[in-house]
């Protein structure tokens, strides 16, 4: 490593250069829970202007680091102890990394004499995050502090974003050392950036300009590179039809012409129709995950692929590419928009393919059937979108209201849209509104939930109601593990074991006791009034929604099917 | 399909561990692992033999090379490759012969004999897998007592 620049010396504690290295990356808040291996950098929150933001549980600290991260495209901050602490933390970090999220996580751990003597709250954090982390330190003196965390936020934001965790002995924290704040430095092994390739990009120009049904395939690297007016640009110039992955919803405004929704398991009827029609895609930013498209063979089986990613790793891993376009996505669809330009192509004339994609589209609008009921899961959903302002911040729990919210809330901005796509992580949405809300408190942040998903960090209202985070909680509530159930009774003939919760907690009085705004809603009348209540107020709100227990989420494809075998409500 | 995989990384606490638990976490298969330290201290050289298809060895490469610790990453093409592994054989002597053939078997495989002792002897053998399995086949029935290998160390020719 190279040090070009260094800033002049002073002699400070680990836990003071911790701090003083954070302000200096700009981090404005910490979300938290203190114990007794990192008292030494809590001590410091006394000392600096980095605000402190107390969570009820080490895991939803890292969702709501998480959740801040996704939104403001920095790295959230997580702080725990050792031990149990950092343990809990293992789910954030996991889902932060499936997801591409970029967050720093700081963990107290025992003194470094006590490394491996089994201590009191001693967990080998390093060893157990491996897997979950874009990368970890563990600095074993004081002034290797600042470096770490130097080098721990450019890994986590650059590149691929991802989770980096910085271990921090608590003897390191406490000790004095002349310490250096390095402005440049080099990491050997890391080369986040490569320059766009722009003789694939040629070649991706012309394997869509010579395909007969073209669709582009948006994932969620096209929000984190937020590459949303240049999606938009070669989507118009040659008419191609938009589908998303989950992770990708929102990447493109899902009240435009050219969009179809979400592919995948719970994609939209006329986005996995067509999805499987085409004969070329145009795959920016995605990993090609089992839940977006079914059994790998039969999906590469059918159609060309360009794909496009900023990780060469994924290019080939689950699918087949006929042109793989390496770098940053934003980058690399400027250059093919340039092409275009260049050759002055732009599709005035729609073609039998587009014709074809939007009488589909249009068929499926008024074809696909919804829950008859006053209170169906697609009714609560448009009266939610229509009620909130375009720029708020959506994210979700995870189960069968998070499917519903894919299927029956357009993204109309895009980057609204938020959840744990790839590790499905229950108990993820709330923490990360937090987060998010954090992010932009200058818009409406809604945690589309599901009673199952709710509970298993509903405590983060005490962070909400104390830390004046004004989120809104939208519970579809169907007293149970709802998508578990549908799998039940869909695979196992109807066995309904483990997912009754029952009307336990009375989640109006459950958010009262908090402090917060509870508000139950059984009928359109009353949602309307809720949604505009919590809109309104200045305080956190739970709105409770009861659902029928019984609906399923239809579009439905079944896990190790293709997307042709598409199951619709009938 | 077997390769070698040459992985330059940097020479710190735990790189060896990531590498090991990325071929676990993601599925592939290790046949022989060798590390030691480079010209340079400050990094370490590992060497990964690996039997595979040729898709998925293309993948360990990409996730190898992805790695923050890993500077240099490539598969190396066996024919202009110098690659050899160490291996150390306890072999049983039941007859009055058998030292006398297992000497000549080492001569021919250029091994070395070492520790000749009444009822065992060992023989140093530093030589491609392929003629360790050979050689291995040949001493198998005097009854081979205990084998240690250290995983093969490979360099590409410098005129490839």
């Amino acid at each position: 490593m190279a040090i070009d620049l260094i800033d002049k010396m002073e002699t400070m504690t680990g836990a003071k250069a911790l701090m003083t290295a954070m302000e200096k990356e700009g981090v404005k808040q910490v979300f938290g829970i203190p114990g007794g291996a990192n008292l030494p950098m809590y001590d410091e929150f006394a000392r600096c202007n980095i605000r402190h933001i107390l969570a009820r549980h080490e895991q939803s600290a890292a969702h709501m680091a998480d959740g801040f991260g996704r939104v403001s495209r920095k790295p959230g901050v997580c702080f725990a102890t050792s031990g149990p602490g950092a343990t809990n933390i293992l789910t954030g970090l996991a889902t932060a990394q499936a997801d591409s999220s970029p967050m720093v996580a700081v963990t107290g751990q025992v003194p470094v004499a006590m490394i491996g003597k089994d201590a009191f709250q001693e967990s080998d954090i390093i060893g157990m995050s491996n897997p979950v982390v874009k990368y970890a330190f563990q600095p074993r003196k004081a002034n290797e502090v600042p470096e770490a965390v130097r080098k721990g936020f450019y890994i986590a934001r650059t590149g691929r974003p991802g989770p980096v965790l910085i271990d921090i002995p608590k003897d390191v924290q406490q000790n004095e050392a002349e310490m250096e704040f390095p402005d440049e430095f080099k990491i050997q092994g890391y080369h986040p950036w490569t320059d766009p390739d722009i003789v694939a990009c040629e070649r991706a120009v012309d394997m869509l300009l010579n395909s007969e049904r073209p669709i582009i395939l948006a994932g969620g690297g096209t929000i984190i590179s937020s590459a949303f007016a240049e999606l938009q640009s070669i989507a118009e110039t040659l008419m191609l039809p938009v589908v998303t992955t989950f992770k990708g919803k929102g990447a493109f405004p899902e009240n435009h012409p050219l969009s179809l929704g979400p592919i995948g398991m719970h994609g939209h009827a006329e986005a996995n129709k067509m999805m499987t029609e085409a004969d070329c895609v145009l795959a920016i930013g995605t990993r090609f995950s089992d839940r977006s498209i079914g059994t790998f063979e039969a999906f590469e089986k059918r159609l060309k692929i360009i794909h496009m990613d900023i990780d060469p790793a994924e290019i080939g891993k689950n699918q087949t590419a006929q042109i793989a376009v390496i770098g940053d996505v934003k980058a690399s669809l400027r250059i093919m928009i340039k092409l275009l330009l260049q050759r002055s192509i732009k599709k005035t004339e729609e073609s039998t393919w587009i014709k074809h994609v939007k009488e589909t589209k249009a068929y499926w609008k008024e074809n696909l059937k919804i829950h008859s009921g006053e209170m169906g899961a697609a009714k609560i959903l448009r009266k939610l979108r229509e009620l909130l302002p375009i720029e708020s911040i959506i994210t979700t729990e995870v189960g069968q209201h998070q499917m519903w919210a894919s299927l029956f809330y357009d993204v109309i901005q895009p980057g609204t849209f938020f959840s744990s796509t790839g590790l499905g992580t229950m108990g993820w949405g709330f923490p990360a509104s937090i987060g998010a809300k954090v992010a932009r408190p200058d818009v409406p942040v809604v945690d589309i939930a599901g009673d199952g998903s709710f509970s298993m960090t509903e405590n983060s209202l005490a962070t909400a109601v104390l830390e004046d985070i004004p989120v809104i909680v939208f519970i579809l509530n169907n007293f149970s593990l709802g998508m578990v159930a549908q799998w039940q009774r869909t695979f196992y003939d109807k066995r309904m074991i483990g997912v009754d919760q029952q009307h336990c907690p009375d989640y109006v009085k459950l958010a009262e006791s908090y402090g917060a705004q509870g508000i139950r809603a059984q009928s359109m009348d009353e949602l309307d009034k809720a949604i505009k209540t919590a809109l309104s107020s200045d305080v956190a709100t739970v709105i409770d929604i009861p659902i029928d227990p019984l609906e399923d989420v239809l579009p439905f494809v079944a896990p190790g099917t293709s997307l042709a075998d598409m199951v619709l409500p009938s | 399909m077997w390769a070698i995989i040459s992985i330059l990384v940097e020479n710190k606490t735990g790189v060896l561990f990531k590498i090991t638990n990325l071929f676990r976490a993601r599925n592939f298969n290790i046949d022989s692992i060798s590390v030691g330290v480079t010209e340079n201290p400050d990094y370490s050289r590992m060497t990964i033999t690996t039997n595979t298809d040729e898709k998925q060895i293309a993948q360990i490469v990409k996730q190898l090379d992805k790695m923050i610790d890993t500077v240099d990453v490539k598969q190396l093409d066996e024919h202009k490759t110098v690659y050899r592994e160490l291996c150390l054989f306890m072999i049983k002597l039941s007859n009055a012969n058998d030292s006398m053939e297992l000497n000549k078997i080492a001569n021919a495989y250029g091994g070395k004999v070492h520790d000749v002792q009444k009822k065992s002897l060992m023989i140093e053998l530093t030589a491609t897998p392929h003629q360790i399995q050979a050689f291995e086949e040949l001493i198998k029935p005097f009854g081979i007592i205990d084998v240690a290998r250290t995983g093969v160390a490979a360099l590409q020719r410098s005129g490839s």
